[in-house]
């Protein structure tokens, strides 16, 4: 996979749709967000916890957080949850439809009601999402650490 | 692009989409282009062009029995189905069917983990489990199990297996089918089926001993179109307590032919996990002269590379070599591999690797600690599914060829001249196989290469040049005696080709069992190359 590897560095994707709309936006990138979950929107973080975090959490090394990072170069956050401009039916539109080589996301898997607890979450204000969502292999470590 | 089921009508297709929401309820049930546009292909070559594969409908059962009942309704309508487990076969095909109008059985919703036993280190799992499902479950439960998985971790276990998917850490777990253990399959009359021990009321062994008695058909059901997978057991490791890494490097391109045999005996052997071959010389890749050489038509002189390699200082091979168990025999396994492989070939060097008690840390889970330049991905080496490989995926994504060759070098150093010069043909293409592409070690007993060229959805010349190239490529392999190992529904028939001995006798039997089994084709008609009657004209 070398040369994928390689060249993958001018992978970039197109979560394009708002980007003008963010105004010149200087959110945080990544900076860690404590605190608690507004309870309407704990299923909407789930979901997002379950299916997107895997590739679009904070932190080095993720595809989606990396393109995005590429692609806006700062301009807005590249982590999806530090977001404050997408409107629910751009997350909507990407998740049905994918982009780039994001494949679209099938009902069996997000139903169009977690897709709308999903909107909310990644719509709501940063103040209400409450901490960021665990990345799967972090969470575990951390589970795990604390009964060593 | 809506279609319907092949020799159905419209009016036929509404009554057919009514009987299986009368199955599974209404909202279990999608078809109309919008709808459909999930179960597309992503990383088709093909994309919005005619030979595109499209499925009519998809419907998603919540258990065995609608699997059942959906079989016996499609059967009734001639309808073909195509199952899905996660359908996440991104680069053989993503979801989309071999048959234009099939409709596709979503298994997603079926997503229990069954069963996990610690103590006999097994798992069953319905075929909505995925990577990640299963792994969060041992996790939460605290059991001291690993799971070997593919790069990306959305898959899953029974999807995977069922392409002989490919994993990253004991020899006899990499490979995904052989190490389950036990199926539930629903046939193409509804009927229900167990493997093995499954077969035998009251058994106990179904996840232990996979044959039971006479002959065992659980092979008809990977890469196959004989029926529906709705249970699989598998085999897990008990999690070792222990890993070390450590890194041998050879002076000379011929040094390879050692290198191979000894990292030959010690996996055979069970004294190490999925190991990375590489070469200090890619370094050079960057350098035109070096480039030409690298993928010099009929390839360089093993003089030209030594030379190339002296001038620049570095050795020409080396290997990743990682090991699991106690720590003190992981130890034991490094100092006899290194004195092994050192004390044979001159001039070899090996650098002891980071090592730590599992599980592992967030920093040793990104492989930040090695002493040296590693590439070897931490998360998959050490069963922690992840996404973290969509990073390789460039452009809209790509399609996968990967043939199979002997574990010796002389088979690398053939494979990299033969197929280095067929795909000269393609020049926008990288150059997948030039002098220093190394083999993968993925199944238990064979090397791979990669051939994986990109696709791009708003560049249809591109695609067809991918399409062409990967065409070629099996081609070219099979005259070398190299064949795929798996393949996205459009090469399946061209690959499926190639395993011609005797006059194609080995698909010949299939289509017999197929025509047996299931003539009108319900059970993915056309998967593995294996069509029936209805389908052959
Ligand atoms: C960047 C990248 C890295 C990859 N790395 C790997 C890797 O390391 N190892 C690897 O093996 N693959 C790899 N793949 C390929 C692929 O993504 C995985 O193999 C993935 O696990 C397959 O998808 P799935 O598990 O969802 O299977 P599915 O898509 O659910 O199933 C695959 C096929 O099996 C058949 N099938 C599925 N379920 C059933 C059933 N219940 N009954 C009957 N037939 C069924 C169907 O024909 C289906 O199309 C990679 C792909 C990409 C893009």
């Amino acid at each position: 996979m070398r040369y994928l590897a390689l060249a993958c560095a001018a992978a970039v994707a197109a979560l394009a749709l708002n980007a003008a709309q963010a105004q010149g936006e200087t959110a945080p990138r990544t900076a860690p967000r404590t605190g608690q979950t507004a309870p309407e929107l704990q299923r909407g973080k789930a979901v997002f916890a379950h299916w997107c975090a895997p590739c679009h959490a904070t932190g080095a090394g993720l595809a989606g957080t990396m393109s995005l990072e590429a692609k806006y170069d700062g301009s807005v956050p590249a982590a999806l949850e530090d977001r404050t401009d997408l409107q629910p039916a751009v997350i909507g539109y990407f998740v049905r439809t994918g982009v780039a080589w994001m494949p679209p996301f099938r009902p069996t898997e997000i139903s169009d009601d977690d897709l709308a607890a999903l909107s909310a979450y990644l719509s709501a204000p940063l103040a209400d999402r409450g901490a960021h969502a665990p990345l799967l292999a972090d969470e575990m470590v951390r589970a795990r650490g604390s009964e060593q | 692009m809506s279609v319907l089921p092949p020799d159905l009508d419209e009016a036929g297709f509404a009554t057919f989409l009514e009987q299986l929401r009368g199955a599974v309820g209404a909202d279990w049930v999608w078809s109309g282009e919008a709808d459909m546009f999930p179960y597309r292909d992503s990383f088709s070559p093909v994309w919005n062009t005619g030979e595109e594969r499209h499925a009519s409908a998809a419907v998603a059962p919540a258990d065995v029995e609608q699997v059942s009942e959906i079989v016996r309704i499609a059967r009734r309508h001639r309808v073909p189905l195509f199952p899905i487990s996660t359908g996440k076969n991104f680069g053989y095909g993503g979801p989309s069917p071999n048959v234009n109008g099939s409709v596709v059985l979503d298994l997603k919703r079926m997503n229990r983990v069954i069963e996990i036993n610690e103590a006999r280190a097994y798992a069953l799992v319905e075929p909505g489990v995925s990577y990640f499902d299963l792994y969060r479950e041992i996790q939460e439960r605290g059991l001291k199990l690993m799971v070997d998985c593919p790069d990306p971790g959305w898959g899953s276990p029974i999807g995977n297996s069922l392409e002989r998917g490919v994993g990253y850490t004991m020899p006899h777990f990499r490979d995904h089918f052989g190490a389950h253990c036990g199926m539930e399959v629903v046939l193409p009359d509804g009927e229900v089926m167990r493997t093995g021990m499954g077969a035998l009321p009251g058994s106990d062994t179904w996840q232990e001993y996979p044959y039971g008695f006479g002959p065992d058909p659980a092979g008809l059901f990977a890469q196959g179109p004989f029926g529906v997978v709705t249970k699989m057991g598998f085999r897990l490791l008990p999690l070792p307590e222990y890993y070390r890494s450590g890194m041998i490097s050879v002076p000379r391109r011929a040094d390879f032919a050692k290198l191979v045999d000894h990292v030959n005996y010690l996996s055979d052997s069970g004294l190490i996990g999925e190991v990375e071959f590489g070469s200090p010389l890619s370094a050079l890749m960057g350098d035109p002269q070096f480039l030409a050489l690298a993928t010099k038509t009929g390839g360089p002189s093993n003089a030209e590379m030594d030379a190339a390699a002296e001038a620049a200082g570095l050795h020409s091979w080396h290997v990743e070599l990682q090991i699991f168990g106690p720590e003190a025999t992981t130890l034991a396994n490094w100092n006899y591999a290194s004195d092994r492989i050192l004390s044979d070939i001159p001039g070899a060097i090996a650098i002891a690797g980071d090592h730590f008690p599992l599980p592992a840390t967030d920093d040793q889970l990104d492989n930040q600690t090695q002493p040296y330049r590693s590439s070897i991905k931490r998360r998959r080496s050490l069963g922690v599914p992840s996404l973290g490989a969509w990073k390789i995926v460039r452009d809209d994504g790509h399609v996968g060829f990967f043939p199979v060759l002997p574990r010796t070098a002389e088979a690398v150093f053939e494979m990299q001249r033969v197929l280095g010069d067929a795909m000269k043909e393609f020049p926008t293409l990288p150059p997948f196989f030039n002098a220093l592409t190394m083999p993968l070690f993925w199944h238990t007993h064979t090397f791979q290469m990669v051939f994986a060229p990109s696709i791009k959805h708003d560049d249809p010349a591109h695609n067809a040049i991918t399409h062409a190239a990967m065409k070629k490529c099996v081609a070219v392999a099979a005259q070398h005696g190299w064949g795929d190992y798996r393949a996205a529904p459009i090469y399946q028939d061209d690959v499926s080709d190639t395993y011609g001995f005797n006059n194609h006798i080995l698909r010949r039997f299939h289509e017999q069992l197929k025509d047996a089994i299931d003539p009108d084709g319900i059970i993915a008609p056309g998967r593995g190359g294996v069509w029936p009657r209805r389908f052959r004209s």
